[in-house]
C-alpha cells in the first residue's frame, strides 16, 4: 500500500507540476488589479520617466473595442520588458512581455478596450522604468 | 483541458527580413473575461491564455504574461535578431484551465 501511495503521489506531482509552475510565474495580483496604480505597484514599477523612445502605434479611433491592434517598439537601450495597460479597462493590465537572447523589444498584438482611454506602455531597462501613452477613442465597448 | 489539436490551434510564420526574423502567430482561443453573460443571463467562466513562451533553437527568447484583455483568437508578432534560415522557433501557450498547445516552425526567407 505504501508503495502504491508513493507512486500515486509521484504521479500527481508530475501532473500538477506544470500548473503550479504556471501559477508561480503568472502575476495574479497585477492582472486582477482594478486600478492602474495597483497593477503598476504589483509589477514593482516605482518611478517612471516619460520617454519618446517608446513608440506606440494604434488607431486614433476604434469602432469596436473588442479588437484594437497595438504595436509597441522600444528604442531604449537594454529594454528587458514591456507592459501594456489600458487605464479604463475593468482590469487595466493587458500584457507583460519579457525579452531575452536577441529578441527585439517589439511586439504587435490585439487588445480589448472597454471605453475611450489611454493605452499606457511601461518599459523596464536596466531596472529603470520609462513610460509613454497613446489615446484611443472607442465607440463600442469591447470588454463584454 | 488537456492538449488542444495543434494543427488547428496555432498558425505561425517566421520570415527572415534583412537582419531580423519576424514571427507572426495566430492562436485559436476564446479569451473569455469571466464578465460576459450568455443568452440565458449566466456568466461565462473566465477562460484565457495566461502565459506564452517562445524559443529559438530551444532557448527562451520571449515570455509573455497575459490577462483577459487580449482579444479573442490572440495575435502576436515579435522579432528576433541573430536568427538564421532553418532555425527553429517554437511557441507554447498555457491557459487558466490548464490547457496548453505548442507549435514550431523553421525560419524561411521573407
Amino acid at each position: 500500500m505504501q508503495r502504491r501511495n508513493f507512486l500515486l503521489g509521484l504521479l500527481s506531482l508530475v501532473i500538477l507540476a506544470p500548473i503550479n509552475a504556471l501559477a508561480a510565474i503568472w502575476n495574479k495580483t497585477a492582472f486582477e488589479a482594478v486600478k492602474l496604480v495597483d497593477a503598476s505597484k504589483s509589477l514593482d514599477i516605482n518611478r517612471e520617466t516619460y520617454s519618446a523612445d517608446i513608440q506606440i502605434t494604434a488607431p486614433d479611433r476604434a469602432e469596436n473595442g473588442a479588437i484594437v491592434q497595438v504595436e509597441v517598439k522600444s528604442n531604449i537601450a537594454n529594454t528587458e520588458s514591456i507592459a501594456i495597460l489600458v487605464e479604463k479597462n475593468p482590469t487595466p493590465l493587458i500584457a507583460h512581455f519579457k525579452f531575452s537572447l536577441g529578441a527585439e523589444p517589439f511586439v504587435v498584438t490585439r487588445i480589448k478596450m472597454a471605453e475611450t482611454s489611454d493605452i499606457k506602455v511601461v518599459v523596464k531597462a536596466a531596472n529603470v522604468y520609462f513610460t509613454n501613452s497613446k489615446n484611443v477613442v472607442v465607440l463600442e465597448n469591447g470588454c463584454g | 483541458m488537456g492538449v488542444v489539436d495543434m494543427a488547428d490551434n496555432m498558425k505561425m510564420r517566421a520570415q527572415l527580413k534583412g537582419d531580423f526574423v519576424e514571427v507572426k502567430v495566430l492562436m485559436s482561443h476564446p479569451m473569455e473575461t469571466g464578465r460576459r453573460k450568455d443568452d440565458f443571463g449566466q456568466l461565462i467562466a473566465a477562460h484565457f491564455v495566461q502565459l506564452v513562451t517562445a524559443t529559438l533553437n530551444g532557448n527562451i527568447v520571449l515570455e509573455a504574461q497575459w490577462g483577459t484583455g487580449i482579444s479573442k483568437n490572440p495575435y502576436l508578432t515579435f522579432r528576433l535578431k541573430g536568427a538564421k534560415l532553418g532555425d527553429v522557433i517554437a511557441v507554447t501557450w498555457h491557459d487558466n484551465l490548464g490547457a496548453t498547445a505548442t507549435q514550431e516552425i523553421a525560419v524561411t526567407q521573407g
